[in-house]
């Protein structure tokens, strides 16, 4: 094996590796086939897995999501993709009224084993309709699980926990991370659902980051150490479920919280996290929390434009070191 | 089957009169929650399906006990007819802890999954591309069994609709559209809002699917219509669409008294009730009318002992409100 591995190689080896493992799990989706998805994520999977296994279909994404939903129901653990996460309001009606609603509506007579894969974010100028992070869209709705992996290891570990989740997952691919490369994840790499990891430790503030957030994160900690602010990052990995506690005992040494998101403000996992940090951790600040998030506009396409709108390292340098003055 | 009556052709009357018995427990079933809600013991809101039995009843005796049936918010009658029984139901709606689903599904959303009725679903049209998916399921399982989805006329105008319609022709999948047409969405005539006459089978062969119609009062002609579709989507020649024509006797849900509908068109279709037409088709195979009355009878006592039974059925405990959200049986969303 390589020793490094682009986010994008990890997508298609995280669900090879499942598929080699589970004859279960089957793939559909738009251009996912013979030509490998529109952000070379399947490559390879169609070669190795066959039409059989790997399905392209028509460009219905309520026929998608509510097919994987049927297969999930009666013995399959589909894994389907929707090319840009914006057009998950397509299916909306699977993702908030039908896949995390059947296994409790029914009395827990239901199970839906499936994953809905999707290439989320902005930053590379594709506009208002292919640029988003909606995330924060699937958090509204219980019942669905929320992954968001930021490195190529936690793609690979994180796809085979969800695939083999009885429950639903959404995976959010961030499109600005596709070309990052990273060490593969070791054989049989499971990175269990729920469990933030602490990529950078320090003592003076706790950032807390998913996604393509969690590199801008760890560059604003090099320019805050230059600066002599010892920032924790802390790389979240999954909305739901949540890992809180991580949160909460970084805060037990830094006493300080900023947020780093990409989503707009408004309803921003964000607020969900300091509210819990407000309930169960107010006595650990020395100081407000603070968040860093999109402005609430729609992306707008010219780069100094959407460099505006969404989080960048100045910003989130410029928070910190207003709170650490605090 | 007791009651049979020994004719020429003994297999086919025992099985009619059995299909009658089942109308005739759903048709009971249905009266008595109207006749709860009306009494303050049934929340909320029900959508019956007195008048369509013969759909669900017909296509049941076509199919395989492992085929797959999704139905809609106007579900009792599938739920029933896939082996949910009369007490289950009731006491669902009653929002007994005995319930179908222990009372967190409610009327709208009958799920027998044991039967392989995998659930009624609110969301007009939704469960089209789940069938879709069950159908594709069967056959990368390689099981040979087929799905059903079972939806009303109004839903043909839906965008999943026309989606599934078409991702089950290009795979070629076993599934079965059925549309019980009852000439109305909820108030609104179907035919005021659809362009063309059959708003299902119309448009079916657009996608390449075959689109048949069906007397949905007829038992007999949809087990057969049913039977030679299921047929043909088991055998690997793909898809297959019925628009039923049938009628509800009930306003669309709740206590909706249906004066929209015109007085000549309601009386003409309730001569035309599928329990009815069911009996005539027992006496031209010279079954005695006692024997039907007895089959009448033996309906009456299931569901007043159903309705008895549910009545003294406990509340759920309230706890049960954060259970079955995941599959571990919790509702824990954080650590
Ligand atoms: C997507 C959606 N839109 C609207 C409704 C509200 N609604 C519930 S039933 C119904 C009529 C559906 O008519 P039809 O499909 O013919 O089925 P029927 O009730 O006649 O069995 C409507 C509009 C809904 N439940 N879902």
């Amino acid at each position: 094996m390589a020793d490094v591995i682009t986010y994008r190689q990890a997508v298609a080896e995280g669900i090879a590796r499942e598929m080699r493992r589970d004859p279960a799990v089957v793939c559909l989706g738009e251009d996912i086939g013979a030509a490998g998805g529109v952000f070379r994520t399947t490559a390879g999977l169609h070669e190795e897995f066959g039409p059989g296994r790997v399905w392209d279909t028509p460009i219905s994404e309520q026929a998608i999501v509510g097919a994987a939903m049927g297969a999930a129901m009666t013995g399959m653990r589909p894994v389907a993709e929707i090319m840009f996460s914006d057009f998950l309001a397509c299916c909306w009606d699977y993702l908030a009224n039908e896949i995390p609603k059947v296994r409790y509506m029914t009395g827990g007579q239901v199970t839906v084993p499936l994953v809905v894969r999707t290439a989320n974010g902005g930053g590379l100028g594709f506009g208002a309709q292919h640029s988003q992070a909606t995330e924060n869209w699937a958090l509204t709705v219980p019942g669905l699980k929320i992954a968001a992996p930021a490195t190529p290891a936690d793609v690979t570990g994180m796809m085979a926990a969800a695939i083999r989740s009885d429950d639903p997952v959404v995976f959010f691919e961030h499109k600005g991370l596709f070309a990052t490369k990273g060490p593969p994840a070791p054989p049989d790499h499971v990175v269990e659902l729920g469990h933030a990891a602490v990529v950078r430790e320090g003592d003076d503030v706790t950032l807390v980051a998913l996604a393509s957030m969690v590199p801008l994160a760890l560059t604003a900690a090099e320019r805050l150490a230059e600066e002599g602010i010892d920032a924790e990052v802390i790389d979240l990995r999954c909305l739901v479920p949540l890992d809180a506690m991580t949160v909460l005992g970084s805060l037990a040494k830094t006493s300080r919280l900023v947020t780093v998101e990409e989503n707009p403000y408004q309803g921003g996992w964000g607020g969900t996290l300091v509210s819990i940090v407000a309930d169960e951790g107010f006595g650990l600040l020395d100081a407000p929390v603070r968040r860093v998030a999109a402005a609430c506009v729609p992306l707008p396409f010219a780069d100094v434009l959407e460099a505006e709108v969404i989080p960048s390292v100045d910003k989130v340098v410029a928070k910190v070191r207003d709170l650490t003055a605090y | 089957m007791t009651g049979a009556t020994r004719t020429p052709d003994g297999r086919e009357t025992a099985e009619l009169l059995a299909l009658y018995e089942e109308m005739a427990v759903i048709r009971r079933t249905e009266k008595a929650a109207h006749d709860l809600f009306l009494s303050g013991l049934v929340k909320g809101t029900t959508h019956l399906a007195a008048g369509h039995e013969a759909v669900a009843v017909g296509a049941g005796a076509a199919l395989r006990d492992d085929d797959y049936v999704f139905a809609t918010y106007r579900g009792h009658h599938h739920a029933l007819a896939r082996g949910a029984t009369p007490e289950e139901c009731l006491a669902e709606l009653m929002s007994r802890a005995s319930g179908l689903c222990g009372a967190k599904g409610g009327s709208m959303h009958l799920t027998k999954a044991s039967g392989n009725m995998l659930g009624s679903y609110a969301i007009v049209g939704a469960h089209l591309p789940m069938a879709v998916g069950a159908a594709w399921s069967a056959r990368l399982r390689g099981t040979r069994q087929i799905a059903v989805a079972f939806f009303g006329d109004g839903a043909t105008n839906i965008g999943a609709f026309h989606e599934a319609l078409n991702l089950a022709a290009v795979w070629k999948l076993p599934v079965l559209f059925v549309c019980e047409n009852n000439l109305y969405m909820e108030y609104t005539p179907i035919a005021d809002v659809t362009a063309v006459a059959n708003p299902a089978a119309d448009r079916a062969p657009a996608y390449g699917i075959p689109g048949e119609t069906v007397d949905g009062n007829d038992v007999v002609a949809v087990r057969e219509a049913v039977a030679r579709l299921a047929g043909r989507a088991r055998a690997g020649d793909g898809p297959g669409l019925l628009e039923a024509r049938t009628y509800r006797h009930y306003g669309h849900s709740r206590a909706d008294p249906a004066t929209y509908r015109p007085a000549e068109e309601v009386e003409r279709w309730l001569k035309h009730d599928p329990l009815d037409v069911a009996r005539g088709r027992l006496a031209g195979l010279g079954v005695p009318a006692e024997t039907v009355t007895a089959a009448d009878a033996r309906a009456e006592a299931v569901v007043q002992a159903a309705v008895e039974a549910a009545k003294k059925a406990p509340a759920p405990d309230p706890r049960e409100a954060l259970t079955d959200v995941w599959a571990d049986g919790g509702a824990r969303w954080r650590t």
